[in-house]
């Protein structure tokens, strides 16, 4: 279709409405990642989360290192980078030097859950007011398909290169369950990015994770099963149909902690909105 | 009738509009960006659900949904 026409054809005509658009705190740029890669529909979410909210004027990025590091250029908020898995220690100095600012890490496995699993942990351990987006698809995408801390047993990388075995390897690290058995943690759940369903559950989950942190209730995490179609040398539809048959059986999905609906219910009373 | 848009600039060609469509009415279009990806094309009528555009990971596709007409039904 010729583009000259694309601006009146975004114009919508009697009787229709826009209901879906793109949002304000989402850069105009395009991504960096490759067809089919879920980190687009995450960003998404997290760009509608926030201007859904109307803090975006006031947050702050910590960006991680792997393929989500440039996410600083796909949002209209401050940010900045945190090599090798600091992304939660650096959240940390920012949250406390800015205590009205909303801070969110937006980590992959790789990141997240091995080279930065300590600052993770203890950054949760000790609540800080912070919102980590974890994004697992068990593989270190970035630098070449190789095997992350969440790669499942039998998974074919290029450093399992006769799939992950149990005994020289160890298994997928379940990581937003061990969150939720942190008591900083007030809220840690899993979703998924495969089908419109997960993504719509995600969303929901993800507007909570950053809640819990503006309430100051603590520390708030959300795990996204997403696909990685070129490391794990697929389609994007394959890719997609192998988060729902081999990670969501391995990953169930699920909010593990939840300490708003805990508070409210021990009150017995309204929470707030 | 509701409609989507391409932004066809923004396309990486990866189908997942496609797999998604309930009504199965996206297919691929033999076309190709500047980028080199294939674009997609829509053939049937769409119901405005929005399915393709909550599973585009690059935010390429607008969805404009036909509101009932209540007094002027044009």
């Amino acid at each position: 279709m010729p583009t000259q026409n694309l601006e009146e054809q975004l114009r919508p005509a009697a009787g229709e409405k826009l209901v879906f658009d793109t949002n304000p705190v989402l850069s105009e740029r395009l991504t960096h990642y490759c067809p089919g890669c879920h980190h687009g529909i995450a960003h998404r979410l997290v760009g509608e989360t926030l201007h859904e909210l109307g803090v975006a004027s006031r947050t702050i990025l910590v960006a991680s290192v792997g393929c989500a590091t440039f996410t600083y250029d796909y949002f209209s908020v401050d940010g900045l980078e945190a090599p090798h898995g600091r992304a939660c220690a650096v959240a940390t100095g920012v949250r406390r030097a800015r205590p009205e600012a909303v801070v969110f890490t937006y980590q992959g496995d790789g990141d997240m859950a091995a080279i930065g699993m300590a600052e993770s942990l203890h950054a949760a351990n000790r609540g800080e007011k912070i919102t980590s987006i974890f994004i697992n698809n068990t593989v270190y995408g970035m630098t070449g398909g190789q095997m992350a801390p969440t790669t499942l047993l039998g998974q074919k990388t290029t450093t399992t290169r006769d799939g992950r075995c149990m005994e020289r390897e160890g298994g997928p690290i379940h990581l937003a369950e061990i969150m939720a058995g942190l008591d900083g943690v007030a809220f840690a759940a899993r979703c998924a990015l495969d089908s419109v369903q997960h993504v719509r559950e995600a969303k929901k989950a993800m507007r909570t994770a950053f809640e819990v942190q503006i309430e100051g209730l603590g520390y708030g995490f959300l795990e996204l099963l997403s696909g990685c179609p070129t490391n794990w040398h697929m389609d994007p539809v394959a890719a997609s149909k192998r988060i729902a048959e081999a990670m969501i059986p391995v990953f169930p999905l699920g909010v593990f902690k939840n300490k708003r609906t805990e508070q409210s219910s021990q009150s017995g009373k309204v929470h707030h909105a | 009738m509701s409609r989507i848009v391409f932004l066809e600039e923004r396309c990486k060609g990866c189908g997942l509009c496609v797999a998604a469509c309930p009504v199965h009415i996206l297919r691929p279009s033999g076309r190709f960006n500047r980028h080199g990806y294939e674009l997609m094309e829509m053939a049937g009528t769409c119901t405005g659900c929005a399915s393709c555009a909550i599973m585009c990971p690059d935010v390429a596709i607008r969805v404009f949904r036909s509101v009932k007409p209540r007094e002027n039904a044009a």
